[in-house]
């Protein structure tokens, strides 16, 4: 079964909302919804508000994505 | 991280691609006019059952079938259902098993009675691609160098690669690091060595590269309507030849 490729983005955070999602707004100014990646949750990386993050976007739905790091 | 399978875990997955390639082989002989795809995927799910594995795609992300079946535009994870196999066609059937923990995968595109030479010719050249970058899967060379072959073999006979899917590592979880794209430039990405087991997945477009999913967010097809192919295996680097897992 083949995998989707991610699209790489970067972005930052907007705004934290319930099941662990967030809204992030990227570097176009577009603004998506991201899930937090299962590895990112295993290491209990906290994710707040203003954090810029590493996202995925999927290449069906550009409105969504999954977080895969965040920036210090 | 690119997971190195010691030679006891790389013959657990030799084991899981002996049951597929016994699966392909079953699926084989009922390969005719009006068969339903749905059949082919009970009589897969059976077999793979009977031998103590799992069908790994069922239930992975909500999918809700054992194999996928991709008939003509359909690139990929096409779900099996009532469609009955016409004259002419050709389909791609894709099948992953779960043995002891560990997880192989595998698709071979067949044809269905008589199809045109473009048909023969576009699969021809997939499979082609597929052994031109399981050569590849060396250690020194690069990631990339797989996917460079690939998309050269495609690119030369005036076909396209698809860009939005990816091959994979494969292992403990069906998905793993690395992605392997099927374009790109040579010598990029990481080096490979020996105990890497990746999933090589050529998928060739007659027409253009680009694809969408359909309303069940599963089923790939090509924009365009026009056919694609897809073979695919789990090949693992070692010291000397690639070794095919899943044939």
């Amino acid at each position: 079964m083949a995998k989707q490729k991610g699209i790489p983005v970067e972005g930052t955070v907007i705004e934290a909302l319930p099941n662990a999602m967030f809204r992030v707004e990227l570097e176009n100014k577009h603004v998506v919804l991201a899930h937090v990646s299962g590895k990112m949750r295993m290491h209990f990386i906290r994710i707040l508000p203003g954090d810029r993050v590493a996202l995925e976007l999927s290449p069906y739905d550009l409105s969504r994505g999954r977080i895969t790091y965040r920036y210090k | 991280m690119i997971a190195i399978r010691t030679e006891s875990e790389l013959d657990l997955i030799r084991q899981g691609g002996e049951i597929l390639r016994d699966c392909f082989r079953l699926i084989e002989e009922m390969l005719r006019l009006g068969v339903t795809t749905g059949k082919l995927d009970r009589v897969a799910e059976e077999f793979i059952r009977s031998r103590e594995a799992a069908p790994a795609f069922k239930g992975y992300q909500g999918y809700p079938a054992s194999i996928c079946t991709s008939v003509n535009e359909q690139v990929v994870h096409g779900i099996p259902g009532p469609r009955k196999l016409r004259d002419g066609d050709i389909i791609g059937i894709d099948i992953g098993v779960l043995y002891e923990e560990f997880y192989a995968d595998a698709s071979r595109t067949y044809t269905i009675g008589e199809v045109d030479e473009e048909a023969e010719r576009l699969i021809g050249v997939t499979r082609e691609a597929l052994e031109l970058a399981i050569d590849k899967a060396r250690p020194g060379n690069h990631l990339s160098d797989i996917s460079h072959v690939i998309q050269t073999q495609a690119e030369k006979y005036g076909y396209q690669v698809v860009r939005a899917l990816v091959g994979h590592g494969i292992g403990r979880r069906m998905h793993e690091e690395p992605q392997i794209p099927n374009f790109g430039p040579p010598g990029r990405g990481p080096i490979l060595k020996p105990g890497m087991v990746l999933a090589l997945e050529p998928m060739v477009n007659a027409g253009t590269y680009e694809v969408h999913a359909l309303k069940d967010n599963w089923t790939v097809v090509t924009v365009d309507g026009r056919l694609s192919a897809h073979f695919e295996d789990t090949v693992a680097v070692t010291e000397d030849a690639p070794r095919i897992m899943t044939r």
